[in-house]
């Protein structure tokens, strides 16, 4: 049996790298996910490629370790074999709103039932701190040394136009309410995604910043589409800005499944339609 | 007359591919075997589209130069094709719209306006003019349309009676017998494949000629209870069939060539991650677009080599609807049994090409149950074993964590970075090779026929088979078709051609890919046959060339 929720693969985030605030909220999910009755193998997790990525080895529960922007499409496919799965999705901003930001918008507009985790550090880490889609205007990158006009995407107003039907907003530096965002993200039927502000200790520490314009609104009504976009807008991932922590916006809506899940399927249906089929042509 | 050639043409959207489909279930009503090729460029309305269909009394997979009937529905078809009739040709023509000096005029037009009937039933018209014509009894035609026209199928079959009464020239074709077999199309015998092999799921994004399976398993996915679905991209199209297959699910995609390459860095992630999954990948002219809507064998290379990084896979080439539906059932079992990737290729003249298949050889191969379903020791998902092939589970699995990893790793699926782990992982994958070459050998990978005594060899592959095994059936010569390509079945092409003064290839692309492939394994090509127009080979052009060459 594997008890312990944390590898023996060494660690190879920086000192101070805000995933490591991500992994113990999730870690500490699971534990609550278990004591309610939810097996720990009935949890798969699926990672992109990036720093976020090495989640996968280091939390000892199934996993799907896949290509950099594709990870939510992966989980799709699991979501539709095994609904019962809880898929979790840690992606990172390159990740997900540059190369996979196809598959992001059409899962969030499928509402398929899974929790993607965006370890949005506004920069590349691993490759060696180039501008994500993210990335304040202003920001120079390895990539980008002389031009940076660009606007951000604003990744909570993409979802909201996309349909998604849980947005939210963490921080890394407020593991408390991460960790109720991710498990309400988990118990919420459809497609959750939480944006998580996570600090890159090499290159973009923005704790400063974050610590002063974070604040977690009193008076929000989840369920107000409207507010919800109002909300979003207060930060349009400049430098400025207050930026809203929280469930961001919440609806009730089908969720997405297509024929029959794998394990209800009989062979035997496949088998009489060929022989009917070859029947019904002679 | 022993065999019968007829061309019908019309516009597109005229009903051209349906009403083919018929004619070619005459044929075999009067107890021939038909092959029906479809020709039409890449549009809906309007345009040229024409289906040539033969019967014989042997099984067929190819078209002759010349036509016996034709049937011009639209004064474009008499233009184009009159060249091609024989001097005792019978030509229909709709004397509504066509003006000619020989030949039949019925007027269609006019049958189906004092019938009350929809446009498109010109083409019931011209199949009662038909009937007649091949000397039919009307009962038997009437059955026909009973079967295949389930909707107004009284207005059918008075507008076919008003026809069959006016057409009195005769171009009399005997029955010989009882039908020989089923029709089937290529995309239809794929998609029975996949099934009867255990298909779970079918994932594709709609490209030509690929789409008819697409379209035959959507449509069917209430029967089967298969789970189909179409996404937003290639890439998402083999990365939620690689999910599935993370979860237990056996997927199949099916793309045409530039849709392929964009599914190539998933195709090696199935490579490393070991994730079984089956890729149709059915050909069409190219480069780049191409022409959508006509044939090619170029991505030969292209799919013996897909995706970065060394990993095993099949690729195998059926010919023909009959070893369509077995293959495809072989691609998605051997692709679990060894958690390998396999590539099914078809052709735009196989896949939309129409057959006459025996039933009796559409037999089913039921799936082998690989899942893991309970842990004795710890799983590892890459456990190292003496043929290389790991326990495959899928979540949930109670006491286990299953690891699946696009990165270099361990036996748990661990990611590594140091050399030792790295090399032992690939020797692992590699290790399957052997008994995937072992695999294939005991399902006849290579298919013989024609004069096996002959010292005159024509390899072929795909769509070509059933051309080339007429043509040397002829001629009096050997034909070879390696429906396995990859890995190559190096023992049994080298025993085909053992003694071979000269061997001939003929595939549809411009630099003679197969050829190459041969001759990388020792086995001379002494004649190309190139061909890169998008039109198959008439069986007549191939045996003319062929005969100039014999020595």
């Amino acid at each position: 049996m594997t008890q312990q929720l944390i590898t023996d693969a060494q660690n190879t985030w920086c000192p101070g790298c805000g995933n490591f605030a991500i992994q113990h909220a999730i870690k500490d999910v699971i534990l609550r996910l278990e004591s309610e009755g939810i097996p720990r193998e009935m949890i798969v997790l699926v990672a992109g490629i990036g720093c976020h990525a090495k989640m996968a080895d280091y939390l000892n529960i199934n996993s799907l370790y896949t290509l950099h922007g594709r990870a939510v499409s992966f989980a799709t496919g699991i979501c539709m074999t095994n609904p019962d799965l809880h898929v979790i999705c840690c992606l990172g901003d390159g990740d997900t709103y540059a190369e996979g930001i196809a598959h992001l918008l059409f899962a969030a507009k499928r509402n398929v039932n899974m929790t993607v985790l965006v370890h949005n550090n506004r920069v590349y880490g691993l490759t060696g701190g180039q501008v994500t889609p993210t990335s304040p205007t202003g920001y120079h990158g390895k990539s980008n040394p002389y031009e940076s006009t660009e606007i951000s995407f604003n990744p909570l107003s993409l979802l909201l136009s996309a349909g998604c039907s849980f947005v939210a907003r963490g921080y890394t530096q407020r593991q408390k309410e991460l960790t109720e965002l991710i498990y309400a993200g988990i118990k919420h039927s459809g497609f959750s995604c939480i944006d998580i502000l996570q600090i890159c200790a090499t290159f973009m520490n923005k704790t400063k910043e974050y610590d002063e314009q974070t604040y977690i609104p009193d008076d929000h009504d989840p369920e107000d589409f409207d507010a919800a976009c109002r909300l979003v807008r207060e930060y349009p991932y400049t430098t400025s800005g207050k930026i809203a922590l929280g469930v961001v916006y919440r609806e009730k809506r089908e969720v997405f499944h297509v024929g029959t899940p794998y394990k209800q399927q009989e062979y035997s249906n496949t088998e009489l339609f060929v022989r009917r089929f070859i029947d019904g042509r002679r | 007359m022993n065999e019968c050639s007829v061309l019908i043409g019309g516009k597109a959207g005229d009903g051209i591919n349906v009403a083919g489909q018929i004619i070619a279930r005459i044929f075999t009503s009067l107890g021939y075997y038909v092959y029906m090729y479809y020709d039409y460029p890449s549009l809906i309305r309007g345009g040229h589209n024409f289906s040539m269909i033969r019967a014989c009394t042997h099984p067929v997979g190819a078209y002759r130069s010349e036509i016996d009937i034709l049937l011009a529905m639209d004064p474009t078809t008499l233009r184009r094709h009159q060249t091609k009739c024989k001097p005792d040709a019978l030509i229909i023509y709709n004397s509504d719209t066509v003006q000619s000096d020989t030949g039949s005029g019925v007027p269609l037009k006019t049958i189906v306006e004092q019938n009350k009937g929809l446009a498109i039933m010109e083409n019931t018209a011209m199949i009662g003019a038909l009937a007649s014509a091949l000397g039919m009894e009307w009962d038997a035609i009437a059955s026909i349309i009973t079967h295949e026209m389930r909707k107004s199928t009284e207005k059918n079959l008075d507008i076919a009676r008003a026809a069959f009464q006016l057409q009195a020239e005769k171009k009399e074709l005997r029955r010989i017998g009882e039908s020989p077999g089923i029709l089937i199309s290529g995309n239809e015998a794929v998609s029975l494949g996949l099934l009867s092999a255990g298909l779970n799921g079918y994932i594709a994004y709609p490209m030509s000629p690929s789409s008819g399976i697409l379209h035959f398993l959507a449509a069917s996915s209430h029967e089967t209870g298969i789970q189909v679905f179409h996404p937003e991209s290639e890439i998402a199209v083999i990365t939620i069939a690689e999910g599935m297959a993370y979860a237990g699910a056996k997927a199949a995609v099916g793309t045409s060539g530039g849709g392929f390459c964009l599914m190539t860095e998933a195709l090696s992630m199935a490579g490393m991650a070991e994730i079984p999954l089956t890729v149709i990948l059915a050909q069409r002219s190219g480069p780049s677009t191409g022409t959508p809507t006509y044939t090619a064998q170029s991505d030969l290379h292209f799919a013996i080599h897909a995706g970065h990084g060394d990993f095993p896979r099949f690729v195998f080439a059926p010919g023909d609807s009959q070893q369509a539906f077995e293959w495809a059932g072989h691609a998605l079992s051997l692709s679990w049994q060894f958690q390998v990737p396999s590539i099914l290729m078809t052709d735009k003249t196989l896949a939309e090409g129409l057959y006459t298949v025996p039933p009796e050889f559409l037999q089913a191969h039921p799936p082998d149950s690989v899942l893991v379903t309970e842990v004795r020791e710890e799983y590892r998902r890459y456990q190292d074993t003496d043929d290389g092939i790991s326990p495959y589970a899928s979540p949930p699995l109670s006491g286990a964590v299953i690891k699946g990893n696009s990165k270099s790793h361990d036996e748990r699926g661990m990611s590594v970075d140091e050399a030792a782990p790295i090399s032992a992982m690939t020797l692992k994958q590699m290790k399957k090779i052997r008994f995937m070459e072992e695999a294939v050998s005991q399902l006849n990978p290579v298919h013989i026929s024609g004069n096996a005594d002959s010292d005159v060899c024509l390899i072929s592959w795909g769509s070509n088979a059933p051309l080339c095994r007429e043509a040397a059936q002829t001629l009096g010569i050997k034909s070879i078709q390696p429906i396995v390509i990859h890995p190559f079945p190096e023992q049994e092409m080298h025993a085909a051609v053992k003694d071979s003064a000269m061997t001939f290839l003929l595939e549809d692309n411009y630099s003679g890919q197969l050829a190459d492939i041969c001759e990388a394994h020792g086995i001379s090509i002494n004649i190309r046959l190139p061909r890169f127009d998008g039109r198959p080979c008439t069986i007549d052009q191939l045996i003319e060339n062929l005969r100039g060459r014999i020595k």
